[in-house]
């Protein structure tokens, strides 16, 4: 077997690693692998939540994740993707504080997929800070005692007269001072100290943990090229290929002819690939791959592929048609999924009876870099790199399909080019592996053109929610119905689901913290007919565009302002019991420490209305819109400044979003995540569609699936994070909640320019 | 065949002459940092300098490209201190970094041009190169650094 000829040093190490399985322990263990002792075992009878629940748990031994090199450099392996959302470097900070490290000595590796070894390594659901910053802590901690100890071992005085002190440990009475590097060998043979006896850095102290201004740690490999992404590993020998997969889901090649495919220069194999019958999961959908020397003669030898197709049960899917059949289902009851007081009698006896639909096309991710993966495949052993979310779902996959041992499966995550939801589902890496067996261990560089990304991607649902409201002589709202249908995300998962799972009611609709008395909430059913996935924030898109949308209808109604009106409908300050909105969920986290807030919510409302100068005097065609929205735990609200001229063209001028996620580890990613947020909600607000025609995606690359440029972009955006109270409380998520309040508020915004109520996404051209 | 320049080497292309430089730079050149986004001249994922000017990778086949002389990321500076790379550090400006080659390049022939551009200019000369982790308020500011950097 050849070595992997990769493109920098740290891709070879990552290699070697990942074969050797022990490379990595260098330094702290100095060889010897010794499980870890520090994890304590949830009491069986115990309902897990947070990072226990997940799979493969939560690990915190500083002998898994650390290593510390003679000449001191820190190596910190990182087992989440890297996506965008500065996970590499936030997590680089809160181990090298606690670890007393210098933060430019710290050198992060990534991990490969093994929830065996490092714990849940699905970065999804706005997790990878909120799971582990305490996790993070007690490795660096550890760390630094075992240090400590070593140090004071070796000058025969008390622990307690030791402490670290950037990469040292001093004695200050006798003023010794020894680095971090002497120690590391003979420290790491030393206990892993005990959970309860760790000492951790009281936060006056951190000095990168909440601190503003710390340089990615991939800055440099990023601005110079050398950054590898997925697309980017080069396999000594490695062949490139292209797929032509079934334009309809769950089609199937009927017959086809290769012949003047395989004419074209470059083209080495034609390879059909078996379809995965509907729900097809992660698995691939089939069709047939041309396999070449290069990309280009890969997609060159495709166009020459002479396919005739069975396009199966969703070969009539039309956008139009389908919007028809999800408002006409939205206008019959559906399954009661909240109900609380009698909203029929109250609905009844209602001074003023108001009502709207809401419409949310299909979305895809469209990530920058589209999914792409190299693999090798042996009869023995199976090797993929490759920039996927959750690198142990491709492992168990793999594992299964070739009937080899899940330590012969290695999966290299490499960088992400954005992720945004559509790199959870491995699809692409499952088809090179199969491209590679197919010769026989030739490793393959499997790309989804962005033509391909658009066509087979696992699509954001599409959805309608109609809500009506019963007002009191006041204007209040006495009774609310909501009615949200969508195809769910598990249609691809479960034959013919047509019900939301908890987990996407729980996404903004159930959880609907409004304090109105009588409430119900339903889910009439809705068939997929087509890949439906996770796309950043999932279904708290919809549902917050909907709610908060119609929640400024209502102030229209009752003649209110818009701010006010929504915090007199959120009532009182209160904590919401989840069982006492059905709410199933809660992100998967711990009622106790994680229900809903609403004083949080009112927080982030009041920040943001006063930064953003709620009730300004604005120029003519400018408006202002609000709205709010709790999602992954933590508080968002944005107001935004909306421009509509004489020609019905909307800029904007001004986004203000403040958000509470409790503590905030590194608030420049934060703020970044909330930037990105806020263009990405704009982008899905204005522009974003994909519909359907006879069954196939209509759009097919940037020119008719645009999203945000530049020039469309706020003229000005301005995060305002709500101070934390310490960092003992726990985080919220970060990369998602940012995103739902944007549509809303954008569209509350025009009808305030402009009087007229957006109620159908994106609004494109509505306003001409 | 064609030959042509990169990054200052000579390169000679013997292959399909309509394969675009794109395919040519990261498979067979192994320059990498050129990114593929969409191969129609929608995205400016792949943008580098030709004869200093500024041109999608996706859209430029080998076979036009005789005495051209072409400039990646690899070669925009030799350490990567070109005054545009610094400032895209100093802010922080990538979030998953992979558009933001193209982004460097497209700003990078702007300031060469345009030493200290408007606001209007830089959303111009930017609106061809997209970002979907939605980086452009950093894109913008980063490039007004650049500008003042380089005017001292």
């Amino acid at each position: 077997m050849n070595a992997p000829i990769v493109n920098t040093g740290l891709m070879n190490e990552i290699a070697n690693l990942s074969l050797s399985r022990r490379g990595f322990l260098r330094g702290l263990a100095a060889g010897s692998f010794v499980l870890a002792t520090g994890i304590r075992p949830a009491r069986a009878q115990e309902t897990k939540y947070g990072a226990e629940a997940m799979s493969g748990g939560l690990k915190d031994d500083p002998r898994i994740f650390l290593a510390i090199a003679d000449d001191g450099t820190v190596s910190l392996l990182c087992h989440r993707a890297e996506m965008g959302q500065g996970v590499r470097t936030s997590w680089a900070m809160v181990v090298a504080d606690e670890l007393e490290a210098e933060l430019d000595r710290v050198r992060v590796l990534q991990a490969p997929g093994d929830e065996a070894r490092f714990g849940n390594q699905n970065t999804d659901g706005s997790r990878s800070m909120r799971h582990h910053f305490q996790a993070l802590r007690r490795i660096g901690a550890a760390a630094r005692q075992m240090l400590e100890q070593e140090a004071a071992g070796r000058w025969k005085v008390p622990v307690a007269e030791v402490r670290a002190e950037r990469h040292e440990v001093v004695h200050a009475a006798s003023g010794r001072r020894i680095g971090f590097g002497e120690l590391a060998r003979a420290a790491a043979l030393r206990p892993v100290p005990a959970a309860d006896a760790l000492v951790f850095k009281r936060p006056a102290d951190f000095r990168y943990i909440g601190r503003d201004g710390v340089a990615l740690v991939d800055n440099l490999d990023i601005t110079t090229g050398k950054a590898v992404y997925g697309i980017d590993a080069r396999i000594e020998g490695m062949a490139y290929a292209v797929i032509a997969r079934p334009p309809v889901y769950g089609g199937k090649v009927k017959r086809f002819d290769a012949t003047r495919a395989l004419q074209v220069p470059g083209v080495v194999k034609v390879v059909p690939i078996e379809e995965t019958p509907i729900p097809s999961a992660f698995q691939p959908l089939g069709g047939v791959a041309v396999i070449a020397d290069n990309t280009y003669a890969a997609i060159k030898g495709r166009a020459q592929l002479d396919i005739e197709w069975d396009d199966g049960p969703n070969a009539g899917y039309d956008s139009a048609a389908y919007r028809a059949a999800l408002e006409a289902a939205s206008r019959q009851p559906g399954k009661v999924v909240r109900s609380n007081g009698d909203v029929d009698t109250a609905l009844a006896g209602a001074a003023r009876r108001v009502e709207a639909s809401y419409y949310v096309p299909h979305l895809a991710q469209a990530p920058m870099e589209p999914p792409t993966a190299t693999a090798r495949v042996t009869a023995e052993l199976c090797e993929v790199w490759c920039s996927v979310q959750n690198p142990e779902a491709i492992r168990a996959d793999l594992s299964k399909r070739f009937g080899l041992p899940l330590e012969n499966v290695i999966v290299n995550t490499l960088l992400l080019g954005g992720g945004f939801g559509r790199k959870s589902k491995p699809d692409f890496a499952s088809e090179a592996a199969i491209l590679s067996r197919a010769l026989d261990g030739r490793p393959v560089k499997l790309t989804f053109t962005r033509e391909d990304d658009l066509h087979n991607g696992y699509l954001h649902t599409v959805s309608v929610a109609r809500l009506e409201a019963g007002l009191d002589a006041e204007g209040r709202p006495q009774a609310w119905l909501h009615r949200t249908v969508a195809p769910t995300i598990q249609s691809i998962f479960v034959p013919d689901a047509q019900q939301a799972g908890a987990f996407e009611l729980a996404m903004g609709a159930v959880d609907m913290p409004l304090a109105i008395p009588n409430v119900r909430i339903e889910n009439p059913p809705a068939p997929a007919h087509t890949r439906i996935g996770w796309f950043r924030s999932v279904s708290n898109i919809p549902h917050a565009f909907a709610i908060q949308s119609f929640v400024a209808e209502l102030a229209a109604a009752a003649g209110r302002d818009p701010k006010d009106y929504l915090l007199q409908l959120l009532g009182p300050d209160r904590v919401i019991d989840p069982a006492s909105v059905s709410d199933q969920w809660l992100y998967g986290e711990d009622p106790k420490r994680y229900a809903y807030d609403t004083a949080r919510l009112r927080g982030v409302i009041e920040r943001v209305a006063a930064e953003a100068g709620w009730g300004r005097s604005l120029p003519q065609g400018h408006g202002l819109g609000i709205a709010a929205h709790r999602s992954f735990v933590s508080y968002a609200a944005v107001v935004v400044e909306a421009a509509v001229d004489d020609e019905g063209r909307l800029t904007i001028p001004r986004v203000d979003i403040a958000f509470d996620c409790g503590a905030v580890i590194n608030p420049d990613r934060v703020r970044a995540q909330l930037e990105g947020a806020v263009i990405q909600g704009i982008s899905l607000a204005t522009v974003g569609e994909i519909s359907f025609k006879a069954g196939r995606v209509v759009q097919s690359n940037f020119h008719d699936y645009p999203v945000t440029r530049i020039d469309g972009a706020p003229k000005q955006i301005h995060t305002h994070l709500v101070t934390p109270t310490g960092f003992d409380a726990p985080l919220g998520g970060v990369g998602e909640p940012g995103l739902p309040p944007v549509a809303p508020a954008l569209c509350n915004a025009i009808f305030a320019a402009t009087g007229k109520r957006i109620r159908s996404l994106p609004i494109r051209d509505q306003l001409a | 065949m064609t030959k042509f320049i990169v990054n200052g080497s000579s390169h000679q292309a013997d292959g399909d002459p309509e394969m675009p430089l794109l395919w040519y730079l990261r498979d067979l050149a192994g320059l990498t940092g050129t990114k593929y986004g969409c191969g129609l001249g929608l995205c400016g994922t792949c943008t580098v300098l030709v004869d200093g000017r500024p041109a999608r990778a996706c859209l430029l086949a080998v076979g036009e490209l005789e005495g051209r002389a072409i400039t990646t990321i690899e070669g925009l500076s030799a350490d990567g201190m070109h005054p545009v790379q610094e400032a895209w550090r100093q802010l922080n400006v990538a979030q998953c970094g992979y558009c933001q080659t193209g982004q460097i390049m497209q700003a990078a022939a702007l300031l060469a041009k345009t030493p200290d551009p408007s606001d209007t200019e830089i959303d111009a000369a930017m609106s061809g190169n997209l970002c979907r982790c939605g980086t452009y308020p950093r894109i913008r500011a980063a490039i007004r650094q650049a500008a003042k950097g380089g005017a001292k």
